[in-house]
Protein backbone atom coordinates (compact mmCIF):
# COMPACT_ATOMS: atom_id res chain seq x y z
CA UNK A 1 0.00 0.00 0.00
CA UNK A 2 1.05 3.57 -1.12
CA UNK A 3 1.07 6.00 1.30
CA UNK A 4 2.61 9.57 1.43
CA UNK A 5 2.40 12.26 3.91
CA UNK A 6 3.32 16.12 3.09
CA UNK A 7 1.87 16.14 -1.01
CA UNK A 8 0.59 18.83 -2.65
CA UNK A 9 -3.06 17.68 -2.59
CA UNK A 10 -2.59 16.93 1.45
CA UNK A 11 -1.24 20.73 1.87
CA UNK A 12 -3.38 22.81 -0.17
CA UNK A 13 -6.47 20.33 0.68
CA UNK A 14 -5.74 21.27 4.06
CA UNK A 15 -6.59 24.87 3.18
CA UNK A 16 -9.83 24.01 1.35
CA UNK A 17 -10.83 22.36 4.26
CA UNK A 18 -10.59 25.94 5.87
CA UNK A 19 -12.95 27.85 2.98
CA UNK A 20 -15.50 30.31 4.03
CA UNK A 21 -14.47 30.39 7.53
CA UNK A 22 -12.44 32.59 9.29
CA UNK A 23 -8.88 32.69 10.97
CA UNK A 24 -8.30 34.26 14.28
CA UNK A 25 -4.77 35.74 15.69
CA UNK A 26 -4.39 34.34 19.61
CA UNK A 27 -1.91 35.00 21.86
CA UNK A 28 -2.73 32.17 25.04
CA UNK A 29 -4.89 29.69 25.65
CA UNK A 30 -7.87 31.84 27.26
CA UNK A 31 -8.26 33.79 23.80
CA UNK A 32 -7.89 30.58 21.62
CA UNK A 33 -10.76 29.21 23.54
CA UNK A 34 -13.10 32.41 22.99
CA UNK A 35 -12.10 32.08 19.02
CA UNK A 36 -13.25 28.58 19.39
CA UNK A 37 -16.47 28.82 21.04
CA UNK A 38 -17.35 31.88 18.26
CA UNK A 39 -16.91 29.48 15.33
CA UNK A 40 -13.01 29.99 13.94
CA UNK A 41 -11.94 27.69 11.58
CA UNK A 42 -7.80 27.80 13.25
CA UNK A 43 -6.17 29.95 15.08
CA UNK A 44 -3.05 31.43 14.69
CA UNK A 45 -0.04 31.69 17.84
CA UNK A 46 1.34 34.56 18.35
CA UNK A 47 2.88 36.30 21.63
CA UNK A 48 1.44 40.30 19.78
CA UNK A 49 -1.24 40.71 17.48
CA UNK A 50 0.19 42.53 14.69
CA UNK A 51 -0.94 46.22 16.39
CA UNK A 52 0.86 45.66 19.45
CA UNK A 53 3.97 44.74 17.18
CA UNK A 54 3.41 48.12 15.55
CA UNK A 55 3.63 49.48 19.04
CA UNK A 56 6.50 47.56 20.40
CA UNK A 57 8.83 48.42 17.42
CA UNK A 58 11.77 46.68 17.55
CA UNK A 59 12.43 42.81 16.00
CA UNK A 60 9.19 40.84 15.68
CA UNK A 61 10.09 37.40 15.95
CA UNK A 62 8.80 34.03 16.18
CA UNK A 63 6.54 33.20 19.24
CA UNK A 64 7.93 31.59 22.28
CA UNK A 65 7.30 27.65 22.01
CA UNK A 66 5.58 27.74 25.02
CA UNK A 67 2.66 30.08 23.88
CA UNK A 68 2.01 27.80 20.95
CA UNK A 69 2.02 24.69 22.86
CA UNK A 70 -0.46 26.10 25.39
CA UNK A 71 -2.81 27.02 22.14
CA UNK A 72 -2.77 23.62 20.76
CA UNK A 73 -3.29 22.28 24.05
CA UNK A 74 -6.47 24.36 24.51
CA UNK A 75 -8.10 23.84 20.87
CA UNK A 76 -9.30 21.26 18.76
CA UNK A 77 -9.37 22.91 15.60
CA UNK A 78 -5.99 23.96 13.86
CA UNK A 79 -3.41 25.77 15.20
CA UNK A 80 -0.89 28.12 12.66
CA UNK A 81 1.91 29.79 13.68
CA UNK A 82 4.17 32.57 11.88
CA UNK A 83 8.02 32.45 11.46
CA UNK A 84 10.20 35.59 9.59
CA UNK A 85 10.42 35.33 6.15
CA UNK A 86 13.58 33.10 5.05
CA UNK A 87 13.92 32.27 8.48
CA UNK A 88 13.82 28.41 7.94
CA UNK A 89 14.91 27.04 11.50
CA UNK A 90 12.20 29.30 12.71
CA UNK A 91 9.60 27.39 9.97
CA UNK A 92 11.85 23.35 11.39
CA UNK A 93 10.78 24.39 14.80
CA UNK A 94 7.47 25.36 14.15
CA UNK A 95 6.95 22.10 11.88
CA UNK A 96 9.54 20.08 14.74
CA UNK A 97 5.88 21.37 16.75
CA UNK A 98 3.61 20.01 14.89
CA UNK A 99 1.66 23.60 13.89
CA UNK A 100 -1.13 22.38 11.67
CA UNK A 101 0.27 25.59 9.26
CA UNK A 102 2.99 28.19 8.99
CA UNK A 103 2.60 31.66 8.27
CA UNK A 104 6.05 33.39 6.26
CA UNK A 105 4.83 36.10 7.30
CA UNK A 106 5.36 40.21 6.65
CA UNK A 107 4.05 40.74 9.94
CA UNK A 108 7.00 39.21 11.74
CA UNK A 109 10.83 41.32 10.72
CA UNK A 110 11.93 39.41 7.82
CA UNK A 111 15.36 37.28 8.07
CA UNK A 112 16.38 36.98 4.75
CA UNK A 113 15.56 40.05 2.51
CA UNK A 114 15.87 38.34 -0.61
CA UNK A 115 15.20 34.98 -0.24
CA UNK A 116 11.65 32.88 0.39
CA UNK A 117 12.09 30.04 2.53
CA UNK A 118 12.11 26.74 0.15
CA UNK A 119 8.39 25.69 1.47
CA UNK A 120 8.19 22.48 -1.07
CA UNK A 121 10.86 20.88 1.29
CA UNK A 122 9.01 21.00 4.34
CA UNK A 123 6.03 18.25 5.51
CA UNK A 124 3.60 21.35 6.86
CA UNK A 125 1.88 23.20 4.58
CA UNK A 126 2.89 27.67 4.45
CA UNK A 127 0.65 30.19 4.07
CA UNK A 128 2.23 33.53 2.22
CA UNK A 129 0.73 36.93 2.26
CA UNK A 130 0.37 38.46 -1.55
CA UNK A 131 -0.38 41.95 -2.91
CA UNK A 132 -0.56 41.16 -6.73
CA UNK A 133 -0.61 37.92 -9.29
CA UNK A 134 3.43 38.28 -9.67
CA UNK A 135 3.89 37.63 -5.24
CA UNK A 136 0.99 35.36 -5.32
CA UNK A 137 2.70 33.09 -8.47
CA UNK A 138 6.49 33.35 -6.82
CA UNK A 139 4.92 31.97 -3.32
CA UNK A 140 3.47 29.38 -5.02
CA UNK A 141 6.30 28.38 -7.47
CA UNK A 142 8.34 28.60 -3.92
CA UNK A 143 5.41 25.94 -2.48
CA UNK A 144 2.75 27.92 -0.42
CA UNK A 145 -0.21 25.79 -0.43
CA UNK A 146 -2.50 28.90 0.47
CA UNK A 147 -2.33 32.07 0.19
CA UNK A 148 -3.70 35.22 1.96
CA UNK A 149 -3.76 39.43 1.13
CA UNK A 150 -0.92 41.15 2.56
CA UNK A 151 -3.28 44.18 3.49
CA UNK A 152 -1.85 46.13 6.49
CA UNK A 153 -1.42 44.64 9.03
CA UNK A 154 -2.84 45.79 12.45
CA UNK A 155 -4.37 49.06 11.21
CA UNK A 156 -7.92 47.59 11.56
CA UNK A 157 -7.73 49.76 8.31
CA UNK A 158 -9.81 47.74 5.21
CA UNK A 159 -8.43 49.42 2.01
CA UNK A 160 -5.15 47.94 1.61
CA UNK A 161 -7.39 44.24 1.82
CA UNK A 162 -9.17 45.46 -0.73
CA UNK A 163 -6.37 46.80 -3.16
CA UNK A 164 -4.64 43.57 -3.05
CA UNK A 165 -7.92 41.18 -3.62
CA UNK A 166 -9.24 43.17 -6.72
CA UNK A 167 -5.74 43.40 -7.74
CA UNK A 168 -4.92 39.83 -8.10
CA UNK A 169 -8.38 39.17 -8.71
CA UNK A 170 -7.83 41.05 -11.81
CA UNK A 171 -4.62 39.99 -13.07
CA UNK A 172 -5.90 36.54 -12.24
CA UNK A 173 -8.64 37.26 -14.73
CA UNK A 174 -6.57 38.48 -17.33
CA UNK A 175 -4.40 35.51 -17.71
CA UNK A 176 -7.57 33.83 -18.02
CA UNK A 177 -8.94 35.73 -20.50
CA UNK A 178 -4.77 35.52 -22.14
CA UNK A 179 -4.30 33.69 -25.67
CA UNK A 180 -1.39 31.28 -24.78
CA UNK A 181 1.54 33.30 -26.77
CA UNK A 182 0.55 36.78 -24.13
CA UNK A 183 1.32 34.76 -21.05
CA UNK A 184 5.05 34.59 -21.44
CA UNK A 185 5.40 38.46 -21.52
CA UNK A 186 3.20 38.74 -18.83
CA UNK A 187 4.95 36.65 -16.53
CA UNK A 188 8.11 38.53 -17.35
CA UNK A 189 5.34 42.21 -16.68
CA UNK A 190 4.61 40.77 -13.62
CA UNK A 191 7.83 38.17 -12.46
CA UNK A 192 5.65 35.08 -12.32
CA UNK A 193 6.96 31.96 -12.75
CA UNK A 194 5.34 31.43 -16.52
CA UNK A 195 3.99 27.57 -15.40
CA UNK A 196 2.05 29.17 -12.25
CA UNK A 197 0.66 31.45 -14.87
CA UNK A 198 0.04 28.57 -17.46
CA UNK A 199 -2.27 26.70 -14.77
CA UNK A 200 -4.24 29.42 -13.39
CA UNK A 201 -5.00 29.85 -17.34
CA UNK A 202 -5.71 26.06 -17.77
CA UNK A 203 -7.69 25.69 -14.24
CA UNK A 204 -9.69 29.46 -14.72
CA UNK A 205 -8.74 30.05 -11.59
CA UNK A 206 -5.83 29.92 -8.27
CA UNK A 207 -4.14 26.79 -8.00
CA UNK A 208 -4.51 27.36 -4.07
CA UNK A 209 -7.08 29.19 -1.68
CA UNK A 210 -6.80 33.01 -1.81
CA UNK A 211 -7.70 34.44 1.83
CA UNK A 212 -8.16 37.88 2.67
CA UNK A 213 -6.16 39.48 5.72
CA UNK A 214 -4.37 43.03 6.97
CA UNK A 215 -7.28 44.81 8.10
CA UNK A 216 -10.43 43.30 8.56
CA UNK A 217 -12.27 44.97 11.84
CA UNK A 218 -15.55 44.34 11.76
CA UNK A 219 -18.53 41.69 10.29
CA UNK A 220 -19.31 44.31 7.22
CA UNK A 221 -14.96 44.13 6.72
CA UNK A 222 -15.57 40.14 6.36
CA UNK A 223 -18.54 40.18 4.16
CA UNK A 224 -16.42 42.95 1.95
CA UNK A 225 -13.96 40.97 1.26
CA UNK A 226 -15.92 37.22 0.92
CA UNK A 227 -18.01 39.88 -1.81
CA UNK A 228 -14.85 40.36 -3.67
CA UNK A 229 -13.66 36.94 -3.78
CA UNK A 230 -11.58 35.77 -1.06
CA UNK A 231 -11.97 32.40 -0.13
CA UNK A 232 -11.83 33.36 3.65
CA UNK A 233 -10.90 35.60 5.99
CA UNK A 234 -7.74 36.10 8.56
CA UNK A 235 -8.62 38.56 11.32
CA UNK A 236 -5.28 40.01 13.22
CA UNK A 237 -5.74 42.55 15.89
CA UNK A 238 -9.59 43.27 14.87
CA UNK A 239 -11.03 40.77 17.20
CA UNK A 240 -8.82 40.64 20.56
CA UNK A 241 -8.55 44.71 20.34
CA UNK A 242 -12.00 44.71 20.62
CA UNK A 243 -14.30 46.35 23.12
CA UNK A 244 -16.52 42.94 22.96
CA UNK A 245 -13.85 40.31 21.13
CA UNK A 246 -16.57 37.07 21.79
CA UNK A 247 -19.37 39.22 20.36
CA UNK A 248 -17.07 40.63 17.53
CA UNK A 249 -15.77 36.81 16.64
CA UNK A 250 -18.66 34.95 16.54
CA UNK A 251 -20.29 38.09 14.33
CA UNK A 252 -17.44 38.33 12.41
CA UNK A 253 -17.74 34.49 11.71
CA UNK A 254 -21.40 35.07 10.86
CA UNK A 255 -20.68 37.71 8.53
CA UNK A 256 -18.54 35.46 6.22
CA UNK A 257 -20.75 32.83 6.50
CA UNK A 258 -23.76 35.12 5.22
CA UNK A 259 -21.71 37.50 3.44
CA UNK A 260 -24.29 38.27 1.12
CA UNK A 261 -27.24 38.70 3.22
CA UNK A 262 -27.64 42.01 4.34
CA UNK A 263 -30.64 41.62 6.76
CA UNK A 264 -28.54 39.40 8.81
CA UNK A 265 -25.04 41.74 9.01
CA UNK A 266 -27.55 44.57 10.19
CA UNK A 267 -28.57 42.43 13.04
CA UNK A 268 -25.09 40.91 13.52
CA UNK A 269 -23.46 44.70 13.30
CA UNK A 270 -25.92 46.17 16.11
CA UNK A 271 -24.79 46.76 19.62
CA UNK A 272 -20.76 45.41 18.91
CA UNK A 273 -19.31 48.16 21.36
CA UNK A 274 -16.52 49.68 19.53
CA UNK A 275 -14.17 48.41 17.14
CA UNK A 276 -10.40 48.17 17.44
CA UNK A 277 -9.45 51.86 16.66
CA UNK A 278 -7.71 52.07 12.71
CA UNK A 279 -5.09 54.05 11.53
CA UNK A 280 -5.13 56.23 8.30
CA UNK A 281 -2.53 54.64 5.88
CA UNK A 282 -1.24 58.33 5.30
CA UNK A 283 -0.50 57.95 8.85
CA UNK A 284 2.29 54.94 8.23
CA UNK A 285 5.70 56.14 7.74
CA UNK A 286 7.26 54.04 4.64
CA UNK A 287 9.31 51.96 7.27
CA UNK A 288 5.96 51.11 9.24
CA UNK A 289 4.77 49.65 6.19
CA UNK A 290 4.53 45.98 6.51
CA UNK A 291 3.08 45.34 2.89
CA UNK A 292 6.39 46.11 1.62
CA UNK A 293 8.44 43.51 3.43
CA UNK A 294 8.90 40.00 1.26
CA UNK A 295 7.76 41.11 -2.15
CA UNK B 1 -34.99 13.36 -14.07
CA UNK B 2 -31.55 13.58 -12.39
CA UNK B 3 -31.87 14.25 -8.42
CA UNK B 4 -31.17 17.04 -6.52
CA UNK B 5 -28.31 17.30 -3.77
CA UNK B 6 -27.87 19.95 -1.25
CA UNK B 7 -24.20 20.37 0.32
CA UNK B 8 -24.49 22.25 3.12
CA UNK B 9 -22.34 25.47 2.83
CA UNK B 10 -21.58 27.53 5.85
CA UNK B 11 -17.94 26.33 5.30
CA UNK B 12 -15.53 23.91 3.99
CA UNK B 13 -14.91 22.15 0.80
CA UNK B 14 -18.34 22.54 -0.76
CA UNK B 15 -17.46 23.76 -4.55
CA UNK B 16 -15.25 20.74 -4.62
CA UNK B 17 -18.28 18.63 -3.70
CA UNK B 18 -20.56 20.55 -6.00
CA UNK B 19 -18.27 19.65 -8.77
CA UNK B 20 -18.11 15.89 -7.77
CA UNK B 21 -21.60 15.58 -7.59
CA UNK B 22 -22.51 17.04 -11.12
CA UNK B 23 -19.80 14.96 -12.73
CA UNK B 24 -22.04 12.32 -11.12
CA UNK B 25 -25.15 13.51 -12.83
CA UNK B 26 -26.49 14.80 -9.74
CA UNK B 27 -28.31 18.31 -10.09
CA UNK B 28 -26.87 20.31 -6.76
CA UNK B 29 -27.75 23.04 -4.54
CA UNK B 30 -26.22 25.19 -1.44
CA UNK B 31 -27.79 25.00 1.89
CA UNK B 32 -27.41 28.15 3.67
CA UNK B 33 -30.59 28.39 5.22
CA UNK B 34 -33.38 26.09 6.43
CA UNK B 35 -35.98 26.79 3.68
CA UNK B 36 -32.67 25.54 1.34
CA UNK B 37 -33.51 22.16 2.07
CA UNK B 38 -37.16 22.44 0.61
CA UNK B 39 -37.21 20.06 -2.59
CA UNK B 40 -33.36 18.40 -2.11
CA UNK B 41 -33.40 14.46 -2.90
CA UNK B 42 -30.65 13.87 -0.54
CA UNK B 43 -27.81 16.31 1.68
CA UNK B 44 -23.96 16.41 1.82
CA UNK B 45 -22.11 17.24 5.17
CA UNK B 46 -18.48 18.37 3.79
CA UNK B 47 -14.64 18.37 5.34
CA UNK B 48 -14.42 21.30 6.89
CA UNK B 49 -14.36 22.13 11.63
CA UNK B 50 -17.29 20.79 12.82
CA UNK B 51 -17.65 22.81 15.63
CA UNK B 52 -17.61 25.47 13.70
CA UNK B 53 -20.37 24.04 11.20
CA UNK B 54 -22.65 23.06 14.69
CA UNK B 55 -22.23 26.58 16.11
CA UNK B 56 -23.98 27.95 12.71
CA UNK B 57 -26.22 25.37 12.89
CA UNK B 58 -27.80 25.76 15.97
CA UNK B 59 -27.76 29.47 16.00
CA UNK B 60 -30.20 29.47 13.08
CA UNK B 61 -32.30 26.98 13.31
CA UNK B 62 -30.28 24.61 10.73
CA UNK B 63 -29.78 21.52 13.57
CA UNK B 64 -33.00 20.53 13.94
CA UNK B 65 -34.23 21.43 10.07
CA UNK B 66 -31.70 18.93 8.76
CA UNK B 67 -32.11 16.46 11.31
CA UNK B 68 -35.92 16.32 10.24
CA UNK B 69 -34.15 16.07 6.36
CA UNK B 70 -32.28 13.27 7.16
CA UNK B 71 -35.09 11.33 8.33
CA UNK B 72 -36.82 11.25 5.10
CA UNK B 73 -33.53 11.74 3.03
CA UNK B 74 -30.14 10.17 2.37
CA UNK B 75 -27.12 11.84 3.94
CA UNK B 76 -23.44 11.76 2.60
CA UNK B 77 -20.90 13.13 4.99
CA UNK B 78 -17.11 13.50 4.70
CA UNK B 79 -14.61 13.78 7.02
CA UNK B 80 -16.15 16.67 9.63
CA UNK B 81 -19.55 15.60 7.94
CA UNK B 82 -19.00 11.94 9.55
CA UNK B 83 -18.83 13.31 12.96
CA UNK B 84 -21.01 15.37 12.83
CA UNK B 85 -23.21 12.03 11.44
CA UNK B 86 -21.67 9.90 14.72
CA UNK B 87 -23.38 8.79 17.50
CA UNK B 88 -20.42 8.82 19.62
CA UNK B 89 -17.41 10.97 19.31
CA UNK B 90 -14.60 10.43 21.52
CA UNK B 91 -13.71 13.41 24.34
CA UNK B 92 -17.38 14.89 23.59
CA UNK B 93 -20.12 15.55 25.66
CA UNK B 94 -23.36 14.42 23.37
CA UNK B 95 -23.39 13.81 18.97
CA UNK B 96 -24.43 16.21 16.82
CA UNK B 97 -27.00 14.81 14.29
CA UNK B 98 -26.27 11.28 15.76
CA UNK B 99 -27.31 9.57 12.42
CA UNK B 100 -24.88 6.51 12.76
CA UNK B 101 -24.18 4.08 15.17
CA UNK B 102 -20.69 4.66 15.41
CA UNK B 103 -18.05 5.82 17.63
CA UNK B 104 -15.73 8.47 16.78
CA UNK B 105 -12.08 9.56 17.08
CA UNK B 106 -11.69 13.43 15.38
CA UNK B 107 -7.78 13.98 14.12
CA UNK B 108 -7.36 10.46 15.22
CA UNK B 109 -3.97 10.49 12.60
CA UNK B 110 -2.59 13.18 14.45
CA UNK B 111 -2.12 16.67 13.09
CA UNK B 112 -1.40 18.71 9.55
CA UNK B 113 1.81 17.11 9.02
CA UNK B 114 0.55 13.27 9.44
CA UNK B 115 -1.99 13.97 7.18
CA UNK B 116 -1.87 11.96 3.85
CA UNK B 117 -2.79 9.97 0.82
CA UNK B 118 -3.51 6.46 0.77
CA UNK B 119 -4.39 3.50 -1.76
CA UNK B 120 -7.70 1.89 -0.69
CA UNK B 121 -10.24 -0.98 -1.67
CA UNK B 122 -13.65 0.40 -0.93
CA UNK B 123 -16.55 -2.03 -0.85
CA UNK B 124 -18.91 -1.47 -3.76
CA UNK B 125 -15.99 0.58 -6.11
CA UNK B 126 -14.41 -1.86 -8.27
CA UNK B 127 -11.48 1.11 -9.50
CA UNK B 128 -8.75 1.70 -7.66
CA UNK B 129 -9.49 4.50 -5.14
CA UNK B 130 -6.65 7.06 -3.31
CA UNK B 131 -8.21 8.48 -0.07
CA UNK B 132 -7.20 11.98 0.75
CA UNK B 133 -7.06 12.04 4.98
CA UNK B 134 -6.10 15.37 6.38
CA UNK B 135 -6.64 15.49 10.02
CA UNK B 136 -8.91 12.92 9.66
CA UNK B 137 -11.08 11.13 12.10
CA UNK B 138 -11.70 7.34 12.12
CA UNK B 139 -14.09 5.35 13.05
CA UNK B 140 -13.26 3.45 16.60
CA UNK B 141 -16.79 0.93 16.22
CA UNK B 142 -19.66 0.84 14.39
CA UNK B 143 -22.39 -1.41 15.46
CA UNK B 144 -23.50 -4.61 13.79
CA UNK B 145 -26.15 -2.79 11.52
CA UNK B 146 -23.52 -0.68 9.97
CA UNK B 147 -21.43 -2.11 6.97
CA UNK B 148 -18.25 -1.17 6.57
CA UNK B 149 -16.78 -0.23 3.03
CA UNK B 150 -13.42 0.96 3.76
CA UNK B 151 -10.56 0.23 6.26
CA UNK B 152 -6.92 1.56 6.74
CA UNK B 153 -4.42 0.11 9.49
CA UNK B 154 -7.22 -1.57 10.70
CA UNK B 155 -9.30 1.17 11.46
CA UNK B 156 -12.66 1.78 9.65
CA UNK B 157 -12.83 4.99 7.56
CA UNK B 158 -16.17 4.69 4.94
CA UNK B 159 -19.32 3.07 6.03
CA UNK B 160 -23.02 3.52 5.43
CA UNK B 161 -25.86 2.02 7.46
CA UNK B 162 -28.88 2.04 5.66
CA UNK B 163 -29.50 5.58 4.06
CA UNK B 164 -26.25 7.27 5.21
CA UNK B 165 -22.78 7.02 3.70
CA UNK B 166 -19.96 8.37 5.39
CA UNK B 167 -16.40 8.40 5.16
CA UNK B 168 -12.91 9.78 6.87
CA UNK B 169 -11.08 10.65 3.66
CA UNK B 170 -12.39 13.54 0.95
CA UNK B 171 -13.20 11.93 -2.23
CA UNK B 172 -14.24 15.68 -3.23
CA UNK B 173 -10.60 16.39 -3.13
CA UNK B 174 -9.42 14.24 -6.12
CA UNK B 175 -10.63 14.00 -9.58
CA UNK B 176 -12.47 10.36 -8.58
CA UNK B 177 -16.07 10.71 -8.38
CA UNK B 178 -16.61 6.97 -7.76
CA UNK B 179 -17.59 7.78 -3.52
CA UNK B 180 -20.19 10.59 -5.18
CA UNK B 181 -21.50 7.98 -7.92
CA UNK B 182 -22.49 5.69 -5.10
CA UNK B 183 -23.98 8.25 -3.18
CA UNK B 184 -26.27 9.01 -6.47
CA UNK B 185 -26.77 5.96 -6.75
CA UNK B 186 -28.53 5.75 -3.18
CA UNK B 187 -30.53 9.05 -3.53
CA UNK B 188 -31.42 7.47 -6.65
CA UNK B 189 -32.58 4.38 -5.06
CA UNK B 190 -34.19 5.80 -2.14
CA UNK B 191 -36.25 8.01 -4.24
Amino acid sequence: MVVQKGTERVKRGMAEMQKGGVIMDVVNAEQAKIAEEAGATAVMALERVPSDIRKAGGVARMADPTIVEQVQNAVSIPVMAKARIGHIVEARVLEAMKVDYIDESEVLTPADDVFHIDKKAFTVPFVCGCRDLGEAARRIGEGAAMLRTKGEPGTGNIVEAVRHMRLVNSQVRKVIAMAPDEVMVFAKELGAPYEILLQIREAGRLPVVNFAAGGVATPADAALMMELGADGVFVGSGIFKSENPAKFARSIVEATTYYQDYDRIVELSKGLGTPMKGIDMSQLEPAERMQDRGI
Amino acid sequence: MSVKIGVLALQGAVSEHVRSLEASGAQTALVKNTRDLDGLDGLVLPGGESTMMRRIMDRYDLFEAVKDFSEQRPVFGTCAGLILMAKQIEGRRGPHLALLDIDVKRNAFGRQVDSFEADLEIKGISEAYTGVFIRAPYIKSAAENVDVLATYEGHIVACQQDRFLACAFHPELTDNPAMHRYFVRMVNEYN
